[in-house]
Formats: C-alpha cells, sequence, structure tokens
C-alpha cells in the first residue's frame, strides 16, 4: 500500500542526521505531547471512573411490611417492599421480598430470598417445611439452615421491628456471598 | 452517465480511494484447492455482526433502557409484525454469530493458521472472541423479564466469588447495592457503546491484519514453518500461484454469507425470536433463571462439578481458558501446521464440542432443579384411593419429595426414581435414608409425624415392578 500512498515519506534521515540543539527540542516536542496527552486522558478518566465505581452507597433502611395483626403465629408468609436504594425509574425492579415468619407476639424472622449459592429467589413450601431454590436445587430447613444441596451457608436473615403496631423489616444491599 | 462518470472520477481524484482501495480487492491470496469452503467462516461471521448492528440499532430506536419500562418497550416492538421479525434477526443473530465464530477459531486451530506470522491475528481474533461472548451474554439480559433480572443476580453473585474484590466486583456489576434502577442502563452501554466499540476496533486490526500476513495456505504434512524463511516462501507462492482475493475467492464468501443471513432470516420468520418471560418484578418468585444454550453446558459444569471446586471453577476456568488462547500461538508460532502432524488438535477440539454439546444438553435438562410444577401423583398411579398407601402418595407430593423423585414419569430427577423403590429398600432402610437426609436430600426428623411416616412408607413400599394385589378402595 505504502508505494501508492501520497503521504511525505518519514524524514528518517532529517531526524538521525539532526545534530545537538535540533535533536535535543525533538525529543522535547516529543514528550511534550506524551505528556499533555496523558494529563488529559487522566484528567478525564478521573470523574468517569470515579460516577462508574461510586454508585454505591451503602444503606439500611427500615421498612414497613404490614400490620402486626395481619401476620398470624408460625405462619411463613412472603412480603415486598422497596429495596435500600430504589431510583425514581426502576419500576418492579425496586420492590424486593422476604420470607416474614412470626415466631411470637412481638416476636418475627425474616429471610432474604436470595438463595446464598448464587442468589436465585428460593421458594417456601409450606406443607414441606422447606425452602427450596430452583437453580441448582438448593434446600434450607425453616430455620433458614442448609438441608441439602450447594448452598454454603445458611439463609441470610434481615432484622425485624414492630413499631406502633406496624412490622419493619431493616433491607440492606444484595448480599453477595 | 457522462456526468457520473465526471462525478466519479473527481471524487476519485480527490480521495485516492481506487488507488487505495484495488490492490486490497485484488491482493493475490493463495491456492486453497480443495479446503476453499473452509476459509468462508471469518467472513460470515462479520456479515453476521453487520446484521446484528443493523438490527441491533433498529430495536435501540423503540428500546427503553429503563428497568421499569425495558419490558413494556419489548412488548410493544413484539407487538408489530415488523419489531417481531427484527427481535428474531437480533437473536438468531446472536445465536449464529457465535456458532460461527466458534467454527471459526476451531478451523484456524485445526489448520495451524495461527502460526508465524499470524500470532497477531489469532490474538486479536480471541479478543473477537470474548467479546462475542460478553454480547450474547449481555444482550439475553437486556430482554429484561424475569430470566433478565435474575441473570444479572446470579452474575454478581458469580463475580462475586473472585478472591479480595469479589464484593466490590458484584456491586460494580449490580451498580449499586441492589438490582435497580442503574443496573440495567450499565448493561445497555456495555452492550451497545462500550463493548461494540472494543469489538469494531479488533475487527479493523483482524482486517488490517488479514492483508498485512496474508491469507494463510492451507496447510501440507511435511511443509512446518519456519519464520526465517516463510515471509519469502509466501511471496514466491503468491507470485507463483496467487488469485485476486476480489472475485476468486469472494465469491465464496457471499454464497456462504448469504446461506447464513437467510438462514438467521428464515429462523426469524418462522420461529420467531424469545418468548418474553414474567415481568422483572423480584416478589414473583417463581422464577426459573436458565442461561441462554451457549452457556447451558458451563451451567451444567459448575453445578455438576465437586462442591469443593466450584469455586476454583467460576474463577479459574475462564481464566484457563483465556490463558490458553493467548499462549497457543507464543509457545507454538511455528512448525508443523498440518492437523494430521498435530494429532493432539483434534483431540482438543473433539473435547471442546464434546463439553460444549454434552454438558449443554445436561444443562437443558437441568436434572439437579426441582420440579416445582409436577402435579400431585393420579389415582392410576397410586392404585388406590384411601387408606395409608393413598396417605402415603398424597404425602409424597405436600412432603416436597415428589419434585425430586419421580414415580411412574411423575415428579423430578435429582434423586433417584422410587417407581420400584419398594423392590430396591426395606421399610427400614427408606426410614433410615428419609430421616438422615444426604448431601442433595434434606433429613425429614421433625418434620413427618409417626403416622405421616409409617404412611409414607406404606406408599413406597407399595411401589413394586408387579404391584401387588392391593384392597381395592371402599
Amino acid at each position: 500500500m505504502s508505494e501508492n500512498s501520497l503521504l511525505p515519506q518519514t524524514t528518517n534521515e532529517a531526524v538521525s542526521s539532526a545534530s545537538g540543539p535540533e535533536t535535543l527540542r525533538r525529543r522535547f516536542l516529543e514528550r511534550l505531547s506524551f505528556v499533555l496527552g496523558s494529563i488529559a486522558a487522566a484528567v478525564v478518566a478521573t470523574p468517569v471512573v470515579g460516577f462508574l465505581l461510586g454508585l454505591r452507597k451503602p444503606s439500611e433502611v427500615w421498612r414497613a411490611v404490614g400490620k402486626l395483626d395481619d401476620f398470624t403465629l408460625g405462619a411463613t408468609v412472603k412480603v415486598s417492599f422497596l429495596d435500600p436504594s430504589p431510583l425514581p425509574w426502576a419500576g418492579v425492579t425496586a420492590q424486593t421480598a422476604a420470607w416474614l415468619r412470626r415466631i411470637g407476639d412481638q416476636q418475627f424472622i425474616a429471610f432474604s430470598i436470595d438463595c446464598t449459592h448464587l442468589g436465585c429467589p428460593v421458594r417456601w413450601l409450606q406443607d414441606a417445611n422447606l425452602f427450596m431454590c430452583p437453580c441448582h436445587g438448593g434446600v434450607f430447613y425453616s430455620n433458614g439452615r442448609v438441608a441439602s444441596g450447594p448452598p454454603p451457608r445458611p439463609l441470610i436473615q434481615y432484622p425485624v421491628r414492630v413499631e406502633n403496631g406496624e412490622v419493619q423489616i431493616l433491607t440492606s444491599p444484595l448480599p453477595i456471598t | 452517465m457522462e456526468t457520473l462518470k465526471r462525478i466519479w472520477s473527481w471524487f476519485d481524484d480527490v480521495t485516492g480511494i481506487s488507488a487505495w482501495l484495488l490492490p486490497i480487492l485484488r491482493h493475490p491470496v493463495p491456492p486453497a484447492r480443495r479446503s476453499a469452503w473452509f476459509y468462508v467462516l471469518g467472513s460470515a461471521t462479520l456479515f453476521v455482526f453487520i446484521l446484528q448492528v443493523v438490527t441491533g440499532i433498529a430495536l435501540a430506536s423503540s428500546y427503553v433502557a429503563s428497568t421499569a419500562q425495558a419490558y413494556n418497550t419489548l412488548l410493544f416492538i413484539s407487538g408489530t409484525t415488523f419489531g417481531h421479525i427484527v427481535r428474531g434477526l437480533h437473536a438468531f443473530g446472536a445465536s449464529a454469530m457465535v456458532v460461527l465464530i466458534g467454527v471459526h477459531a476451531i478451523r484456524v486451530y485445526l489448520m495451524g493458521a495461527y502460526k508465524y506470522p499470524r500470532q497477531m491475528n489469532w490474538l486479536t481474533g480471541a479478543g473477537l472472541l470474548l467479546f462475542t461472548l460478553l454480547m450474547a451474554f449481555t444482550g439475553q439480559l437486556l430482554r429484561w423479564d424475569q430470566t433478565g433480572f435474575w441473570s444479572v443476580v446470579i452474575a454478581a453473585e458469580q463475580a462475586g466469588r473472585t478472591p479480595f474484590i469479589g464484593n466490590w466486583l458484584g456491586h460494580f456489576i449490580l451498580a449499586g447495592d441492589t438490582a435497580g434502577g442503574a443496573t440495567l442502563s450499565r448493561f445497555f452501554a456495555a452492550h451497545v457503546f462500550f463493548v461494540p466499540a472494543l469489538i469494531f476496533l479488533f475487527l479493523g486490526f483482524h482486517l488490517y491484519l488479514v492483508l498485512h500476513n496474508g491469507i494463510s495456505e492451507p496447510p501440507k504434512v511435511g511443509q512446518p514453518v519456519d519464520p526465517k524463511t516463510y515471509r519469502v516462501w509466501y511471496q514466491e507462492l503468491l507470485a507463483r500461484e496467487g488469485h485476486p482475493f476480489w472475485p476468486d475467492a469472494v465469491w465464496r464468501d457471499v454464497v456462504f454469507g448469504f446461506l447464513v443471513v437467510m438462514t438467521v432470516v428464515a429462523l426469524a420468520i418462522t420461529i420467531g425470536p424469545p418468548a418474553l418471560g414474567k415481568p422483572p418484578d423480584p416478589t414473583i418468585i417463581g422464577a426459573s433463571p436458565r442461561p441462554e444454550w451457549y452457556f447451558l453446558w458451563y451451567y451444567a459444569v459448575l453445578t455438576l462439578a465437586p462442591r469443593w471446586s466450584e469455586n476454583y471453577l467460576i474463577i479459574l476456568g475462564p481464566a484457563l481458558w483465556g490463558a490458553a488462547l493467548i499462549l497457543l500461538p507464543l509457545l507454538a508460532g511455528k512448525g508443523e501446521r498440518s492437523p494430521l502432524r498435530r494429532p493432539w488438535s483434534f483431540v482438543i477440539v473433539t473435547f471442546i464440542v464434546f463439553m460444549i454439546v454434552y454438558f449443554g444438553r445436561i444443562g437443558k435438562v437441568a436434572p439437579w432443579s426441582p420440579r416445582f410444577e409436577a402435579p400431585p401423583l393420579p389415582a392410576e398411579v397410586v392404585g388406590i384411593t384411601s387408606g395409608p398407601v393413598a396417605e402415603g402418595a398424597a404425602l409424597f407430593y405436600k412432603k416436597g419429595c415428589e419434585y425430586c423423585h419421580a414415580v411412574s414419569g411423575y415428579g423430578g430427577i435429582r434423586g433417584p426414581d422410587l417407581t420400584y423403590a419398594g423392590d430396591r429398600m426395606t421399610a427400614a432402610q427408606m426410614k433410615t435414608r428419609i430421616f438422615s437426609g444426604a448431601a442433595n436430600m434434606p433429613s425429614y426428623t421433625g418434620n413427618l409425624t409417626a403416622d405421616e411416616l409409617s404412611a409414607l412408607l406404606a406408599f413406597l413400599q407399595s411401589r413394586h415392578r408387579t404391584p401387588p394385589l392391593l384392597p381395592t378402595a371402599r
């Protein structure tokens, strides 16, 4: 291709034959170009990378999931609530869920729906008294302990409190195990 | 006509386009003889990539990359006649691109075309293979239904297994604390801007290298590549037997590319795009996310590998594959090219194809997944409608046994088939198993009353190849 190109050919002789000050001047200009280019790239990259990495704001928020009287003793039910960092345009995706069981007058226990293996949503099987995961067949006992399959640890629990007859769950970021 | 000619000669004069392009189009290629049709795979990948760009732009003109609206815009696109077809083209085009770039890589590997001087051709191609898989994964997510949503969660959890930076990396993929508003935009930007930009960059470099190094000649047994003499030898070969690329070689690329594109079009029209699942609402628990076919084999391998090795496989598996692709041309850059003198290449290719097909089929069935959709055992299977055997059959369903164990074709296949359980195990053995559980079976200690246990055992003991006479139902 080069024989067809009308671009001026590299002036190799000019560069190498240049003596003293001319060589120094060229070396300075080369370095100047590299340094200025690098500075500009770094200055622009800083906010870009910072923005991409900085969207995470670890947060824990209490979310109401229902009235105390709505929950029967011993029953495990699915409750839905807003995740800890809902964005206005998130739509249904801002929702999250937990398995909530009333274990006393004011006591509750809440399990994350995310399997501790790879995060798939576990189902509560009322009659079998087990949680089962659809992805790799992980099974948890009703107390959240691993019953069988690949999950490495028990289901994650959310703190629950009762305030003025309202049941609240402390939401937290998606647990990455 | 005269005017057109004048416009062209002016354009050619001020751009120098024909002086630049004609030598490229007519550059000599070595005679491929009987192997000629093996050389069409790369260009077919390129044609399908162009198809993906065009259909992708069309889809992006209506798709809204918002977690709240993406699903609705997909419903809207699929609701129009041509939108339905364009989605089908883009989906089948994605599959075609994965297949073609894979077969192209295998062809280059078998023919030893990655050896000197074409090592960088191979390395840029390896980059393009990686980017194609990235596009395939991110594209599946943009189909923002239930599976799309949970795929993000699973991807973040898998990335979370990386040592030291896992947690950070997982949340980087989510673009925040949870899979929410910012997540989909991040995948959209990756799928539409970032990865395509990398593909264009690498593709340009790849094509430049094809021209710079010339198309490889079909390998001959006993004709090893010697970097000291290869280029001179190759130039002599071209001078002696070379044909102009256009049109002597191109016509095959066009014919094959035409067939590929027509196949994609036919599939898009007859089968259509993948159906949309339920909305991406994380509170709908009945989700069973599955990867697309190109990752099913990996899903199966990860599931079936010994549990202790999972953490290593998730991270080290892909890393080792990447390392192998990079090291291949650097360590084996000269010598024999013919696959007949490199018998291991056949073994390796057979192994790869076997892994993808065999484990892909297992992943499709996912025998380890509970069959939540299994119905209670019908009366004709149970053989009786009252008494302990019937009660046991009801418990077999209610207690979740049937999700993992099949009886007479009903139920899951995670655990042993219990159609003839009564032939194999005594009641005492069954009781031990039910109470002690196993690696993949929960223990039912404390989960069954004495009456329930005896009913369940009565049912399981009644499962025989030749059923014993049962008292008929009253």
